[in-house]
């Protein structure tokens, strides 16, 4: 695989944040963009699996640890631009509408879809790492050392 | 001998009529939702999500709604349904040194870089029953302090032992690793595909493997070196774009053992490693995980009588499955009536012989 370019790391970005997005703030979102590009499927949403795979001790032989639900849709919009969605989990609502958005992101509508769908995940996605993160940081344990005997 | 093999249907649909309303339990009583067995009994998913092999907490959820709250039950409802879905690809290797950890712990190091982290744990619970949780419609429980967190992951245990030369490095395996969802299991098996079976293998059979081996029964002197409970990103790598985008995350729990060295004449003293990896949140399991990891790995590294249970390979491979098991061991319940027949017409024949040659015995004794 070649080193992927600027644009396909700026893709790689967004076809993430949408596919970890979950479904409900998704598609609200979508609803109040307001967008209704007409489109036809390249590949309508279909699920199946994908085997995760990890390392034998996190660095070395790689093994099947086990399959997650995938659900993937590709479209190409009337004025020719394609999206592509793999999305976990089921929902083929979600990957229809992470196939469109990730279409109009390569047209002129880029900066509007960019500012209300994709800032507020990005967001949303941040805010909920952060919490996690910040309870954990709570149950750190700080250790005490006594000093014994004469320094 | 022909024996009716019809005939059971009406019996078998009152008795299916008769499961769902005890699945159902007192109409009284509020039907439990999918969402709430998901959201409240995250570890009972964890787990038939782990056996079952495939990561969708809502699928599992309404498994073990549907299996009455019987995990291996739910496990075997969870396998069915994944037949029927194409494998549409693999993921990258999981990164699990970039999870967002909840909880990681090691009981190796005090002063562990990147702190100990406990976590929302069982641990220094005092498992006593909560008679408060018994109250309907009690409130939520205040939020959990925070605190801030820290700006980079916390570096892997077993990498600052590796710095010195003391650990064990892990060997690279192939690139494609052996699958038993498409292949059946060949012994010997190599650790990749060892690693597959016992993650998707029964807890409670891995825990007293793992137990077994503390015990004495093939011992490995094991210290978690660490300990992870959080999530990780699963990457694939998209086909008609040829580069890896991060389409979910999973919860996982990873277990690294340091056990025991290896050293030769030759080779200086090194520790060995032992690995768990879960689907879910199940420490349990990714301990017992790693134990009998380490315990299969002991011919590998020559270690002499490896004839303990948790170290024999075509055992443990053989029977941690507890969907296969429960297979084999409630197969024998179904009707068997024409083999019976047979074994008591056996047994009658071989009575009745006996009871004449005793005849015969006494009546040449008699004369």
């Amino acid at each position: 695989m070649d080193r992927p370019t600027e644009d396909d790391a700026a893709r790689r970005d967004w076809m993430g944040l949408l596919a970890r997005a979950p479904a409900e703030a998704l598609q609200k979102l979508w609803g109040d963009a307001g967008a209704t590009p007409r489109f036809s499927w390249l590949r309508p949403p279909e699920t199946g699996a994908v085997m995760v795979r990890g390392r034998a001790g996190g660095v070395g032989a790689v093994f099947n640890l086990g399959e997650m639900t995938v659900t993937r849709a590709s479209l190409a919009l009337d004025c020719g631009a394609v999206g592509h969605a793999w999305v976990q989990g089921r929902d083929r609502r979600k990957a229809e509408i992470a196939a469109l958005v990730d279409a109009l992101m390569q047209t002129a509508a880029a900066p509007r879809l960019r500012a209300q769908v994709l800032a507020p995940l990005a967001e949303a996605e941040r805010a909920r790492r952060d919490a996690r993160a910040r309870k954990a940081a709570a149950t750190q344990v700080a250790f005490f050392t006594m000093a014994r005997g004469d320094a | 001998m022909y024996v009716a093999t019809k005939g059971g249907e009406r019996a078998i649909g009152a008795a299916h009529a008769w499961l769902a309303e005890e699945r159902r339990g007192d109409p009284a009583t509020p039907a439990l939702t999918v969402a709430q067995i998901r959201e409240q009994m995250t570890l009972a998913v964890a787990r038939v999500m782990a056996e079952g092999a495939l990561y969708d907490p809502d699928l599992a959820a309404l498994a073990l709604k549907q299996a009455r709250g019987d995990a291996v039950e739910a496990a075997f409802l969870i396998r069915a349904y994944r037949t029927t879905l194409p494998r549409l690809g693999a993921s990258l290797a999981l990164d699990t040194a970039a999870m967002a950890c909840d909880r990681r712990i090691s009981a190796i190091f005090k002063d562990l870089p990147g702190g100990q982290t406990l976590g929302p744990t069982f641990d220094y619970t005092h498992r006593l029953l909560d008679f408060a949780l018994a109250a309907e419609d009690a409130p939520p429980p205040p939020a959990a302090p925070e605190a801030p967190p820290a700006s980079s992951p916390a570096p892997r245990a077993a990498a600052i032992l590796d710095r010195e030369g003391v650990l064990q490095p892990e060997p690279e395996g192939a690139d494609t690793p052996p699958d038993l969802t498409r292949a059946p299991l060949e012994l010997p098996a190599d650790r990749a595909l060892r690693l597959q079976a016992l993650a998707r293998g029964d807890e409670g059979f891995l825990l007293a493997l793992a137990y077994s081996s503390q015990r004495g029964y093939g011992r490995n002197h094991p210290f978690v070196g660490e300990l992870r409970v959080g999530a990780a990103a699963v990457e694939v790598e998209i086909p008609e774009l040829g580069f890896a985008v991060a389409i979910g995350e999973v919860a996982l729990t990873e277990c690294e053992t340091i056990n025991q060295f290896a050293g030769s004449t030759t080779e200086p003293a090194q520790f060995t490693r032992g690995y768990g990896l879960v689907l879910g949140c199940n420490e349990r399991k990714a301990i017992s995980m790693a134990l009998v990891d380490r315990a299969l790995r002991a011919r590998e590294l020559g270690e002499a009588d490896a004839d303990a249970p948790a170290q024999d390979e075509e055992f443990v491979l053989s029977h941690c499955d507890n969907v296969q098991a429960s297979g084999f061991l409630e197969h024998i319940k179904l009707p068997h009536h024409v083999d019976f027949q047979a074994e008591l017409e056996l047994v009658r024949r071989l009575r009745a012989e006996a009871t004449a040659a005793q005849a015969a015995a006494s009546s040449e004794a008699a004369g």
